[in-house]
Formats: C-alpha cells, structure tokens, sequence
C-alpha cells in the first residue's frame, strides 16, 4: 500500500503531533507515504472567503503535483480543512466546463494541469476501507480497556460531500476504537461544528460551541478528534470554553492515530503525546494501567508477563534485559 | 488618480457588486422559505438574521440591509444547512460568497474580512501557512489593543510545547504565479 501523503500547514507546526503520530500508524500498518513534492497551502477555511478561483486553484496545483509526480496513487490526508479543500477541485472541476478551463488557465501559468486522475482520501477513509479491521486488531498490543473515548468527527469530513460515513451520524470511527479496547461513547455531538476559523473572529460564539461538545463528554476519557481545526478548538480553548458551561470538566483531547498508536504499543513519545495541549492524569492513568483483561482464560497466562504490561510502555527495554544490577 | 480614473475604479467596483449579488441570486433563487437551514445552523442564536430570512433580503435585492447584517460572517462553514436544505441549494457557498461581495465593499466591511485577507496574504507570501506570523499581522490589522490579550493564552500554549516558529522562507514565492494569474483574471486589485 502506497499513497501520496499531503499533510498542509497545520500538520508541520501547530499539529505537529497528528503528522508525527499518522506516519508511525501507517508504517505499523505496512502503508508507504510518499510526501507531495513542493507542495502548498490549500487554502484552509479561510480561502473561500477571499477568492472563488483561489478556492479551486490552490487545492487544484496540489493534485496536479501528485498526478505529475506520484502517478497512480491516492492522495491521503489526515486534516478535514485540507481534505474538504482537494475534495471540492475533484467533485466539482471536472464536471463544470467554465470553471474547468479557468483551471487550466490558471495551472498553466504554473506550468501544470490538473487531470482528475487523483483520488482524494482521508486518513480516515482509508483506515476504515482500504485496512483490515482484523489487521489493526492484530497490531493491539497494549489494549486500552477500561478507557471511554468519545469519537468527534466535526464537519467537513462528513459534508457536504457524503464519501464513506453518514454526514449526520457518523460511525466509521466505532469499530476502530473498540479495535484498541476502550469504549466508544454513545453521543449525539460528534458530527456538531466546533466553531471553526469563528474562534479567531468572533470568539464568544465558537465558544458556545466547544462548551457544549466538552459537556456531552463530561463521562469520556477523552475526544478523539480527525482534524486539527477541531483539535486546537477544543484544547486550545478549553479553559475559556469551561467557565461557558458549568457542567464540562477538563478532557484530554487526542488524535485518532496517537490512540491507535498507543494501542499498538507505541511509546506516548513515538505519538508525541507531550505536544497535546491537554492531557488529564485521568487519561494517563487510564493508559498507563489499563484494566486486565476479562476472560478467565488469561490467568492460563504466564504469570510473569502481567505485571511486566502494566508498567507501562516507557520503558519496554527492562521487560527482555539483562537483570539490573 | 484623476478625475475620470476615480470614476472608473467606482464603476468597476459598481460593477463586481452587481455580478456578485447576481451570481449569490442565482444560488438561493429556489428558496421556498421552509426555514430548515435556520434551524440547523449552531450560529442562528447570534445572527441577527437568520439564513432563512437572509435569502429572502437577497432574491429582492436588499444589498445595503444584506450588508449590514452579521449574519454571513458568524457562518462557521459547517455544511449542515446545505446538506438539509430540501431544494439542495449551496447554501454554505453563498455564505462564503456573501462574505466575498462585503470586503468589495471596505469601509467596517474591510475589518471584518481581516483574518481571512490576512491568511490568504501569509499563504501567498510564504507557500505555506506561517502561523506565528499570521497571529501577529492579524492583531496589526484589526489596530485592537485588546485582541492580542484575548488571543495571549493560546500564544503562551503554543510557546509552552515549541510550537511557535519563527516563518520559513523555505516555500516563498512558489504561488506568485496562480495568484498573478487569479488576480488578473477576477479583476480585484
Ligand atoms: S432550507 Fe433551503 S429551501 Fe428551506 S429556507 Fe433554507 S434555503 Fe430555503
Ligand atoms: S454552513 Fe454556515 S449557515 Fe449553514 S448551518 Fe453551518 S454555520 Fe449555519
């Protein structure tokens, strides 16, 4: 499995650690990502307020890399302001003439063309169909049970576009969770908009939003999030949101694959869980010392080879080594 | 600029305003007034219209009372009132587009579409988004004393866990040529 990796500006500063953490799950999974070459900004969510040719043109000079440069292979991206953003050039370009050939007027001037051969994919997306359920089942080796995650997907992964989830109550994040022994929460927030780019514009009303979502989470270990908009919304602001609504507590907020990650077995560094924002002892604790394993058939188990799991993953050099001294 | 020249810069800037209301017309033209994209909005509490009523401003034309509203600039581009909307209009489209047509207009407009024009500006200077320096030209822009300190948390955050950067020339110049291109082709300066 090989996809052209486009990770946007968010990703190789303040979301560092989604960028960090995606490449270590999917080369754990066997998935080869080969950066963009030269790539640019896409726009974010703040181009279509600016310029409706910019709209296209900035995603659009992306695609035509990717189809210049990494024939054949699907564009993965793990931000929803990004993936939205390509998404848009290939559902809409190609069918409309005039906005095609603008398009092309404009690549031209770049000296490229957009051809549609690229299929935009989310990370997402591709967990859910391109990867085996049974093969991330696999990969668990340090199972987070006892641990509740509330899966968040915001908005622009699921609209307006429907590609691989249900745009009002999405659930592609369930199994995936379930995969890494925790539980999924059953709430009705996963799918309401975070506030977006409003955080920077008008602040009181996207915190309204954040408050709410923090609140129906009040019982989850944590918010399992798919993009950085949301991530640094819900982190970020935590604080300011939870003086808003008198019922949410402080949660940790984490990327999807830094769960998985962890699950894997993955140390907290290799998905630089230090770059979160916000990270409750709650959630450390939980991780640290997930609850034992429920089947009888476990105590069969060789007895030396549980306490030497709940030590934790810092240290998985100790379990094999030679005695201390 | 002399006489004639202002003129024609007013004219001009007359003119993309026609085409652009024209062209959000042409959008919500099927409207039925059923009022599902006002209660599917999470920013309706702060609108001072909502969706449902600004389309209505919008078929007759009321460019100055559509322009004065908040209501398109507390659009958080969620896409629920475009996927509900039983005519299947591009709703959150005409969002962006209205938001589009009041920086044409500049004067309180101009402030308002500042983050916007700030980001697209640092994404033209720099190929990829430089997010210290576009916290930084923002609160220069807006001239807010204020702003700065509501937004000082977040900084200190970032500063905490190494993620304010100096900007990286690195990608500089890479978009000249499509913003060129796209500036002559929708004629805004
Ligand atoms: S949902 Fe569609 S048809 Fe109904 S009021 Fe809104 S724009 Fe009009
Ligand atoms: S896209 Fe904008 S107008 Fe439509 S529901 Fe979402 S925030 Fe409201």
């Amino acid at each position: 499995m090989r996809y052209a990796y486009y990770p946007g500006c968010s990703l190789t500063e303040s979301a560092v650690e989604f960028d960090v953490s995606t490449r270590a799950l999917m080369t754990a999974l066997g998935a080869e990502l080969e950066e963009v070459p030269d790539w640019t900004c896409c726009g974010a969510s703040a181009v279509e307020a600016v310029s409706r040719l910019l709209t296209y043109a900035l995603p659009a000079r992306n695609l035509a890399l990717s189809e210049r440069d990494l024939p054949g292979l699907d564009m993965l991206i793990p931000c929803s302001a990004c993936y939205l953003n390509h998404l848009r050039v290939e559902r809409e370009v190609l069918g409309e003439k005039g906005l095609r050939g603008e398009m092309d007027e404009i690549l031209a001037a770049d000296g490229l063309k957009y051809e549609g051969t690229v299929k935009v994919r989310h990370l997402l997306d591709v967990l859910t169909n391109d990867i085996e359920l049974k093969a991330v089942k696999e990969k668990v080796g340090h199972a987070l049970r006892g641990m509740v995650l509330a899966p968040y997907y915001g908005c622009q992964i699921l609209r307006p576009y429907k590609v691989f989830d249900d745009p009002e109550r999405p659930k592609t994040m369930d199994p995936l969770i379930k995969a890494t022994g925790a539980e999924p929460l059953d709430w009705s927030m996963g799918s309401k908009c975070c506030g977006a780019s409003l955080m920077a514009t008008k602040k009181e009303v996207a915190l309204e939003s954040v408050a709410a979502i923090l609140a129906a989470a009040k019982d989850a270990d944590a918010i399992v999030t798919v993009c950085p908009m949301c991530q640094m919304n819900l982190e970020a602001y935590q604080k300011q949101a939870l003086r808003v609504n008198g019922r949410a507590r402080p949660i940790s907020i984490v990327y999807l694959p830094q769960v998985l990650g962890l699950a894997f077995g993955l140390s907290e560094k290799d998905v630089l869980l230090d770059k979160n924002m916000t990270v409750t002892e709650r959630f450390l604790n939980r991780l640290r010392n997930p609850e034992p394993p429920e089947e009888p058939e476990a105590k069969d188990a060789p007895a030396a080879e549980k306490p030497a799991k709940s030590q934790g993953k810092t240290e998985p050099a100790r379990e094999q080594g030679t005695p201390a001294q | 600029m002399s006489q004639t020249e202002v003129k024609d810069t007013k004219t001009k800037k007359a003119d993309l305003e026609a085409r652009a209301l024209a062209d959000i017309q042409d959008m919500v033209a099927a409207c039925m007034q059923c009022g599902t994209c006002t209660a599917s909005c999470p920013n309706s509490f702060a609108m001072d219209y909502t969706p449902r009523q600004m389309w209505r401003m919008i078929i007759f034309g009321m460019l100055d009372e559509v322009l004065k509203s908040k209501t398109f600039w507390l659009c958080s581009a969620c896409y629920t009132c475009t996927l509900r909307c039983p005519r299947g209009l591009p709703l959150t489209r005409a969002m962006a587009a209205l938001k589009r047509l009041a920086a044409l207009r500049g004067g309180e407009q101009r402030k308002k579409a500042a983050f916007y024009k700030e980001f697209i500006n640092n994404v033209h200077k720099y190929g990829r988004v430089q997010e210290t320096g576009l916290m930084f030209s923002y609160f220069t822009t807006m001239m807010d004393p204020f702003l700065p300190l509501s937004y000082a948390p977040l900084g200190l955050k970032m500063l905490g866990k190494g993620k304010l950067h100096p900007p990286s020339g690195a990608h500089k110049g890479k978009l000249d040529a499509i913003f060129d291109k796209v500036k002559q082709m929708e004629g805004t300066t």
